[in-house]
């Protein structure tokens, strides 16, 4: 290799270049089964959808549910939420999404109770925006669990869900 | 290693040395030259040996009687506690450990700070010994996860979470590191099992800090160089060994005061409510050890930002000998730098302090100022005061200070600060 005149490749040295890289490929199809052993296995995989029962909520009120091991808040909106959810200008926003965009249903807004900062539950009903509220670092979050204050990066995740009747919310 | 060749007097130990030296390690070990001038500060090598050792026992007795199993693991940790004989005391002695163990590592850093421990030609020692402080900080994480209480889900939360905030792929790492969508039953067994690994990864890496250490030798409180050995020098057995073993007693004292007086002090009141991953505690702290880390994190209103910030005052530690420009080790002979180490010492000590507080108001704005301190004295005091500092000339070697008698001004001035040391 110091040799300072150019060499031309030799038997030898092919022979260095393909087993590195067999033993490269070798090692790799070793590591992955020990790294991926540690995702989401099947069982947990299989629990990706909860139906909820949503009959008894009455307006202002707010469930929380547990799906994949997360709450999800339901809550039903009173018409005073729903329009200062509506009358937010976009551009005040961190992280600008409609509010019609969040809850289909206006009443209902569907949301994971998990703080976009670092996981933390937030509380319902508190802080700045009478809303949601973190402990943890003090994220305060609107109507429609918009970030409007605080730590936290974006808005409360909407999950993929679907009425599957008025009275039943299938989430996942 | 060895400075002079060494014989085991008998047959038997020449046949087996001359296939496996252990014996010249041992003599290495026991003829070890050491400073004869090293204070109390240096005695906490010594004691967080004894740390691993007693945190390694009591945490293999502790696996024996332990479920790592979500269902399971809040019961086991009470089983310990009121059925299996002497449950209570290993594991306090095990959960209180971990707040010793802390203790000691922060004097043994502050000590290598004071006397310039890290500079050449002590480089390697200090970054495994950052290697080792950080292992320390993942092993007691994962370790308070394991009882399953309301303060280590919340914990495991929050601390899992700041992976989160990488881009991109920070959700696909937080679900790999969770085993699932959240922490469950899938994290507490991998952290089990981690938990269990790492003492075992931190005993090899002492094993290298030790080897480390015993090329160059010891610093010392005047840090300057010695010939060893030397008039300057005493063999490490039995003097060094009865010095820190006197230490150690004292050490104990002070660790039996908490295991036996007040084992629950240094824990939360929430961690003894099971996991419940529907309601977060009011207020979320870490142990009191990795609160200044806490603080800054909090401090930065930006999530990626703060998560790069808590992990860089972790850096600035592991790249200092680099930082630090000036050639004198200790302290004793920068009068500057000593007035600057006495600040970064209140800062880190106003960082725990804020971060076990609420991040608001006052708090908060006390944590920016401190956080921003602290990255200033790594990043801009120090690179600078080694290069303007008018330092305090160095004795010749530790005998001559000891000696005393020389109306030089500044050897009197070290004699007397020796004696506050001492």
């Amino acid at each position: 290799m110091s040799d300072p005149e150019k060499k031309k490749p030799n038997r030898r040295d092919f022979i260095v270049t393909a087993t590195t890289a067999a033993g490269a490929v070798g090692v790799g199809a070793v590591v992955w089964p020990l790294v991926d052993q540690m995702n989401p296995d099947a069982s947990v995989k299989a629990l990706a959808s909860t139906e909820v029962d949503i009959s008894a909520v009455e307006p202002g009120q707010s469930i929380t549910v547990l799906w994949r091991g997360k709450p999800v808040f339901i809550k039903r909106r009173t018409k005073e939420e729903i329009e200062s959810a509506r009358a937010v200008d976009l551009s005040e926003l961190k992280h600008p999404e409609k509010d019609e965009d969040r809850a289909k249903n206006p009443e209902w807004l569907v949301m994971l109770g998990v703080c976009t900062h670092l996981g933390c539950v937030p509380l319902t009903d508190k802080g700045d925006y009478g809303a949601w509220f973190c402990p943890c670092h003090g994220s305060h979050y609107d109507t429609s669990g918009r970030i409007r204050k605080g730590p936290a990066p974006t808005n409360m995740e909407v999950p993929k869900y679907e009425f599957v009747n008025s009275n039943t919310i299938k989430i996942g | 290693m060895s400075d002079h060749e060494y014989t085991p007097k008998s047959k038997v130990g020449k046949w087996f040395n001359d296939r496996l030296p252990l014996l010249t390690l041992a003599n290495h070990l026991t003829d070890y030259p050491t400073p004869k001038n090293l204070n109390y500060w240096w005695t906490f090598g010594g004691i967080l040996t004894f740390c691993l050792i007693t945190q390694i026992i009591t945490g293999i007795v502790l696996g024996m009687h332990y479920v790592a199993h979500a269902d399971l693991a809040f019961q086991s940790v009470e089983h310990i506690m009121r059925d299996v004989n002497y449950g209570w005391l290993i594991r306090y002695v095990h959960a209180n450990g971990a707040s010793m163990f802390f203790l000691a590592v922060y004097i043994h850093i502050f000590r290598s700070l004071y006397y310039g421990s890290y500079k050449s030609p002590r480089e390697v020692i200090w970054i495994i010994g950052m290697l080792i402080y950080f292992l320390m900080m993942a092993t007691a994480f994962m370790g308070y996860v394991l009882p399953w209480g309301q303060m280590s889900f919340w914990g495991a939360t929050v601390i899992t979470n700041l992976f989160s905030a990488i881009p991109l792929v920070g959700e696909s790492i937080t679900n790999w590191l969770w085993g699932g969508y959240s922490v469950d039953n899938p994290t507490l067994t991998r952290f089990f099992s981690l938990h269990y690994l790492f003492p075992f990864l931190i005993l090899g890496l002492v094993v290298l800090h030790i080897w480390a250490l015993h090329v160059p030798g010891n610093n010392n409180p005047i840090g300057i160089d010695i010939k060893k050995p030397s008039k300057d020098t005493v063999p490490f057995h039995p003097y060094i060994v009865i010095k820190d073993a006197f230490a150690l007693l004292i050490f104990l004292l002070i660790f039996a005061f908490f295991v036996f007086f007040s084992p629950n002090i240094l824990g939360h009141a929430d961690n003894y409510i099971e996991a419940n991953p529907l309601v977060t505690p009011a207020h979320i702290v870490p142990e009191w050890y990795l609160l200044p880390f806490y603080a800054i994190l909090r401090s930065v209103p930006d999530k990626l930002l703060g998560v790069i910030a808590m992990f860089a005052a972790i850096f600035v530690l592991v790249i200092l000998p680099w930082l630090d420009t000036s050639k004198v080790r200790s302290t004793v002979f920068r009068p500057i730098y000593k007035q600057f180490y006495w600040f970064l010492v209140a800062d880190v000590l106003i960082l725990g302090y804020v971060g076990a507080m609420p991040a608001e108001g006052l708090y908060l704005l006390i944590a920016r100022v401190a956080t921003a301190y602290y990255f200033a004295h790594f990043l801009i005091i120090l690179p600078f005061l080694g290069l303007k500092e008018k330092t305090i000339p160095l004795p010749l070697s530790i005998t001559e200070p000891v000696l005393g008698g020389s109306a030089d001004m500044a050897m009197a001035r070290n004699n007397s600060d020796f004696k506050e040391k001492l």
